[in-house]
């Protein structure tokens, strides 16, 4: 369990290979391979500064890696920024940044990828098509939502949670990456998020959880791995470990 | 349109599920709702008092003109929506139809025809709300201080392209464009109801106008959802110039001639009429029919002050005091 090597299998939906980042002087992370299994929950663990967020970051496109190597649906995928991510089928569920407030819930589950009418040069929105497909998309995933015309401003931090990774899982995405989506909710809502992360797994989307919360992590995720002071140090299936066996991973304590 | 608009003054009652909107009793009661109307409301009160203080404010004639003077008023508004709608604001936009006015004055009296005159001043205008886009975009200057710059910077252009002289525009198209009839109005209502048209349906109808709103209320959001906002505000900034261009145009017919003098007033009417319109000043809100309605309560304030005989030194004060109170409702805007 110690060393943490594996050949990209076939199972893998996204994976690294020798991965390092690097900010100037400040290393991020080194040599980190990781994967995350198609249609599981995968998470990713570890302290604060561990190199976790950075890491995801690099999957996804945000940041360039310094070295090694991302493989995405088996296939050697470097992606150069979030777009060419969100174009092979990886959508991120951003910690504050996923919604617009002044705009309506169907607004933002459309936002940048509109349905639009073209009439020659000039491409008019389908404002319908998109409340009826909005309606849809929550129903689908069983979300509460008492109008898609309401604007997001009035909604909860559930709510809203709730509706950006509606948003990452209806544009059909193959793997959807969620960086802690409940750090900021109550109990209740909590549990309706993670309801509604089983939900899509169980659609066979496939899903990459980066939290604190050990308990939340053994609840919802298939695998877990776990990063220390920028090193991959283990990985465990979520079956199989305990509580204190993650905190003795994750401090170092084991 | 059948279909209800999101961010118009319209939906107001977007918080209530759509199957139950609230009464009319509610609806009045609801600070909130007489702020996104607030243009409206102002509009019918002022149509109400003058047209009892003075009846002729409500004859036809006084209404056409009425009309006409708003024009300009009303397409400059809408340039100055799409820049508010982003959360900046365009403070070179009067300074901007002074240099069109110029450079159509002089194009047409080097004597290049005038329609070349017309396109050149457009696309001078367009070139500095591009400009003032590139500004704030790529050289990260707040959008105050830049148009403030560019305010001043194309004051002193006009002023030294035109060496302060009029320059007088003979022109029979310009005179029928400002004097010419189709149906009840005269052609610059008629420019300034095909400007919010197009302004409306760029706003709520295409991807453009979405981005914009995004842009506006959340701008980092905006960006991490793969909106490119810097594009979208320059996009904003250059339609503001566009529309200083045709002001330029409808200035030019209106007076006969191009000045290098700016109005400052339409500076401080355009934002005034935003304002009244119930666009937020701090972006993400907006709508069209609002600022333009915004711009007519304006120009029927000074023009009912005007048939009072009110001397106009207190036409300034009227406007000021309007535009604050409108402010003040507007913090019960939700």
């Amino acid at each position: 369990m110690s060393a943490v090597h594996h050949i990209p299998s076939s199972e893998a939906i996204l994976a690294c290979e020798g991965l390092s980042k690097h900010f100037g002087g400040i290393r991020a992370f080194t040599d980190v391979a990781f994967q995350a299994r198609r249609g599981e929950v995968t998470a990713v663990i570890g302290d604060n500064g561990a190199g976790k967020s950075t890491l995801i970051r690099c999957l996804v496109g945000v940041h360039v890696p310094d070295d090694g190597e991302i493989f995405f649906d088996g296939q050697p995928k470097p992606f150069g920024n979030p777009d060419e991510a969100r174009k092979a089928g990886i959508e991120t569920v951003h910690q504050n940044l996923a919604l617009i407030d002044e705009l309506t819930v169907a607004q933002n589950l459309f936002l940048n990828r509109e349905i639009v009418r073209r009439f020659g040069p000039i491409a008019l929105l389908d404002r319908k098509a998109m409340r009826t497909q909005a309606r849809a998309m929550l129903s689908r995933l069983s979300i509460n939502m008492p109008s898609v015309n309401q604007r997001v401003r009035r909604l909860s931090g559930g709510q809203r949670q709730a509706i950006s990774i509606c948003r990452a899982a209806g544009s059909g995405a193959k793997l959807v990456v969620m960086d802690e989506p409940t750090a900021a909710l109550g109990v209740q809502e909590t549990a309706n998020v993670e309801a509604l992360i089983r939900r899509l797994r169980d659609q066979g989307v496939s899903v990459i959880l980066v939290s604190h919360n050990f308990d939340q992590v053994r609840r919802l995720s298939d695998q877990i791995w776990v990063m220390r002071a920028g090193k991959m140090v283990a990985t465990v299936r979520a079956s199989e470990t305990s509580g204190n066996e993650l905190v003795a991973l994750v401090t170092g304590a084991a | 349109m059948s279909t209800p608009e999101q961010n118009a003054p319209a939906r107001v009652t977007a918080g209530a599920a759509e199957e139950s909107r609230p009464s009319l009793s509610a609806l009045l009661l609801d600070p909130s709702f007489w702020a996104d109307w607030a243009s409206v409301v102002g509009l019918v009160g002022l149509v109400i008092v003058f047209g009892i203080a003075q009846p002729v404010f409500l004859s036809v004639a006084n209404l056409q003109a009425l009309l006409l003077a708003a024009a300009i008023l009303v397409v400059l508004s809408i340039g100055q929506t799409f820049v508010v709608a982003t959360s900046g604001i365009d403070l070179s936009l009067a300074a901007a139809v002074m240099l069109g006015a110029i450079i159509l004055g002089l194009v047409n009296a080097a004597g290049y025809g005038i329609f070349l005159a017309c396109l050149l001043a457009v696309l001078a205008t367009s070139a500095v709300g591009f400009l003032n886009g590139l500004l704030i975009t790529a050289g990260r200057i707040p959008d105050f201080v830049v148009t403030l710059g560019t305010l001043s910077g194309i004051t002193g252009l006009g002023l030294i392209l035109s060496g302060g002289e009029p320059t007088m525009v003979g022109s029979t198209f310009l005179l029928r464009l400002a004097s010419g009839h189709f149906g009840p109005f005269g052609y610059p209502v008629w420019v300034a109801i095909a400007a919010v048209i197009v302004a409306h349906i760029a706003l709520y109808h295409t991807r453009f106008g979405v981005h914009l709103l995004a842009t506006g209320g959340q701008t980092e959001s905006a960006n991490a959802l793969g909106i490119r906002t810097n594009r979208v505000k320059i996009a904003a900034y250059t339609i503001s110039g566009f529309c200083a261009g045709i002001a330029a145009i409808l200035l030019v017919a209106r007076i006969g001639s191009a000045e290098p003098l700016i109005n400052t007033s339409l500076l401080l009417n355009s934002v005034a009429a935003v304002v009244l319109g119930g666009v937020s000043l701090f972006g993400g809100r907006a709508s069209i029919l609002g600022p333009a309605i915004g711009a007519l309560m304006l120009t029927a304030l000074v023009n009912g002050l005007t048939l009072l005989s009110v001397s106009a030194f207190y036409q300034p004060l009227a406007v000021g005091a309007i535009v604050v109170l409108a402010a003040l409702i507007m913090r019960y805007q939700k």
